[in-house]
């Protein structure tokens, strides 16, 4: 018998506002209107501000460990923009801050997290997001299922769930693929591809040459776009969610970036990276050249641009100060919120506390009268 | 002598141990050129090279699986776990595969593996980044669980694991990784596991811990009235511990309280306790006391402190077994 072809792919890249700012007139039609795009510029501008803010404030010694977003901020609001806020949810990581707040969540929550506040998870009732997720590769799978529950309710709404290209190495991912595929769940896993799991280098996390065709073995719409281009991103995006919310599944979005940042702050990249892989990836911020098309559109100048810095400046500034300025958690906090009710012993162990040995009845310990806090 | 501090004691053990045995593969997230998160693999791929330091895909249940593999033949594997709230997906590797292969194959097959993982809080670190789940571990049976404290402790124990027959997991208290230092001797050592330290000897009270939780104790036994004398047992080996010491020091002193940063309910000192009750029952002069952590999640920094074991508390449940 003869060898026949069992399997052939092939995976289309997508590149639309190029770093040159270079339109493609085709692909970019109707994409994203100038009001839309000014906006989209506005709120990268204020993520990047928050995170040089965050950064400071982690050096300073008011915030603990924080992942920057800087050079990413494009693949976040590019697919956020295909969702709707408050029927679409969004499970994510940590590293797409601008697409939550256009979900709807305030901006303060983000710092309040990361200033180690677990009301910083709070998610508000009219937001559909599931708090940021630290055991990173395993969200994708909740993702699956909250899709799965939209589609049986009967409802259109999609479920974006983001994750780095360290996280496809995890088995919960490979998992999470298979069940949104066999489960047909509405879901688009949008893959921030940003060459660097901490220190170790995309090469060396796995051996495929594109993030993007781990889908084809889930038998997944898959694509790989310019992360840094917030066309190309809508363009894929808009694809997956059309195809999402008429029942096919489904859609996987590998959006290629660069961390332009340390992985944290407790993080030096120095030590591992080489500073001409990174001088080149400044040079394809989506900043730049998303201002540059503002530019090229007469949408832009100098001085709106200063204007818009320093709005940004005020905003962060008066996000930073809602964030710090919350009253410390009650320690009580810790344990009612463990379970819709208390149980005896955790009820036991709060009231105890302050005042005798853990879980103990003051009364019955050899201590008499005993108020020292812990 | 050297005065180190316990990143790099475990350091210098590693790099004695894969100096000398190149069956030793040190692997992890970012132990290779990055040196891990916390430092302790530094140097190690500059010496060793890809092939004896891998830098592995971001996969806790492949590095644990993997590095089984490789114990099963003839490798001496160290994998590192980056945290311990990331052993949950290594989960099953551990405990289904590493702590029963031995076991179930009648000793055909077995998984000499020494896990390193960093573990505990007080170190304002992100959510589970700061957990002590070792009585899970201690809980599982075929899995050796060690918790060395100080630096001198680290090289020893680590030696011995590493040589181990059997697979350990082998947690170090991040909170002392840089705040303590002691001489540790260049040469070579070893620290039986299973053997437990006395730190300070006493004779009208026992003090049982592990781990960072050490600093604490030494602070309340400082603070303790003088007249007073407490003994001070560092266990180190969690899995088996050393119960004989245990008992022979309660048995001198009548009263014992046991204290770990990790949550209550089934801790470990629910077991020091019991067996305190079932060996020591005529010695006692007083009920066995814990001082522990919570049955919460560990708190996310701001309310970390409250949460950790301290001298208040331990002193508190001193003087209360005393007046007892
Ligand atoms: C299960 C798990 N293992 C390890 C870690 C530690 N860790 C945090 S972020 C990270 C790298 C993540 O890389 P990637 O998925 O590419 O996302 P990026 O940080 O680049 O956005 C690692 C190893 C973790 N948080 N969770
Ligand atoms: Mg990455």
């Amino acid at each position: 018998m003869p060898k026949t072809t069992a399997y052939t792919a092939s995976i289309e890249y997508i590149s639309i506002l190029d770093e040159q700012g270079k339109f493609d007139e085709k692909l970019g039609k109707g994409l994203i209107t100038d009001e839309q795009a000014l906006d989209l510029y506005e709120r990268m501008t204020v993520c990047r501000q928050l995170d040089e803010f965050a950064f400071k404030l982690q050096r300073s010694g008011r915030m603990g460990t924080y992942p920057q977003n800087k050079g990413q901020e494009a693949a976040a609001v590019g697919s956020a923009l295909a969702l709707t806020p408050g029927q679409d949810w969004v499970v994510p990581s940590y590293r797409e801050n601008a697409a939550l707040f256009m979900m709807g969540l305030p901006m303060h929550y983000v710092l309040q997290y990361w200033m180690g506040d677990e009301r910083g998870s709070q998610i508000p009732e009219n937001v559909k997001m599931t708090p940021l997720s630290v055991p990173i590769g395993t969200h994708m799978l909740h993702a699956a299922g909250i899709g799965y529950a939209e589609r049986i309710r009967g409802t259109k709404n999609v479920v974006a769930t983001y994750f780095g290209d360290g996280a496809t190495s995890e088995g919960d991912f490979h998992e999470a693929m298979n069940f949104a595929s066999v489960l047909k769940s509405p879901v688009i896993f949008i893959n921030q591809n940003n060459s660097w799991a901490i220190s170790v280098p995309r090469d060396k996390q796995m051996a495929s040459e594109t993030v993007a065709q781990k889908a084809l073995a889930y038998g997944m719409p898959t694509v790989r776009v310019d992360g840094n281009d917030i066309f190309a991103v809508k363009y894929a995006m808009d694809d997956a969610v059309k195809r999402a919310r008429a029942g096919e599944g489904p859609s996987f979005i590998e959006a290629v970036t660069y961390r332009l940042g340390d992985h944290t702050t407790a993080d030096d990249a120095r030590r591992y990276r080489d500073p001409q892989e990174v001088e080149a990836w400044i040079a394809r911020d989506p900043l730049i050249r998303t201002r540059k098309y503002l530019e090229s559109k007469k949408l832009w100048n100098q001085a709106k641009d200063d204007t818009l810095q320093e709005r940004a400046k005020t905003i962060v500034k008066e996000v930073v100060a809602t964030a710090e300025g919350v009253s410390k958690p009650e320690i009580d906090s810790i344990f009612n919120a463990m379970f819709a009710e208390p149980h005896t012993e955790l009820v036991r162990q709060r009231d105890t506390m302050r005042t005798s040995s853990l879980g103990k009845d003051p009364s019955q310990t050899g201590l008499k009268n005993t108020t020292q806090n812990v | 002598m050297a005065t180190l501090n316990l990143v790099q004691a475990i350091n210098l053990a590693l790099q004695q141990e894969m100096q000398k045995d190149d069956r030793v593969i040190v692997l992890g997230e970012d132990v290779g050129p990055n040196g891990g998160v916390f430092r302790v693999t530094e140097g190690l791929h500059a010496q060793f090279g890809d092939d004896r330091v891998i830098d592995t895909p971001l996969a806790e249940s492949g590095i644990i699986g993997t590095a089984i593999g490789m114990a099963m033949n003839d490798l001496r594997p160290v994998p590192e776990i980056q945290f311990e709230g990331f052993l949950g997906p290594a989960y099953d590797q551990i405990v289904n595969h590493a702590a029963r292969s031995r076991s179930r194959s009648r000793g055909a097959i077995t998984v000499p593996l020494t896990i390193r993982v960093p573990v505990g809080g007080g170190i304002h670190a992100p959510e589970l980044h700061s957990d002590s789940p070792e009585a899970i571990y201690a809980h599982s049976p075929g899995i050796k669980v060690v918790m060395p404290t100080t630096p001198y402790d680290a090289k020893g124990l680590l030696i011995s694991a590493i040589r181990d027959p059997d697979p350990v997991i082998f947690f170090e208290p991040k909170r002392v990784y840089r705040s303590f230092r002691e001489e540790v001797p260049e040469d070579e050592y070893t620290i039986p596991i299973g053997e437990a330290k006395i730190v300070s000897e006493g004779d009208d009270l026992t003090v049982v811990t592990w781990g960072a939780s050490l600093f604490q104790c030494i602070e309340a036994l400082d603070n303790a009235p003088d007249d007073v004398s407490i003994e001070l047992i560092d266990l180190r080996t969690i899995d088996p511990f050393d119960m004989d010491m245990i008992a022979e020091s309660v048995e001198k002193t009548g009263r014992c309280v046991v204290v770990h940063e990790a949550a209550m309910t089934c801790g470990l000192g629910a077991e020091i306790s019991s067996r305190v009750q079932e060996r020591c029952f005529l010695h006692l002069e007083a009920p066995v006391q814990r001082v522990t952590g919570f049955d919460t999640l560990m708190p996310y920094y701001k309310l970390e402190n409250e949460y950790l074991v301290n001298a208040k508390r331990v002193g508190q449940a001193i003087e209360e077994a005393l007046a007892y």
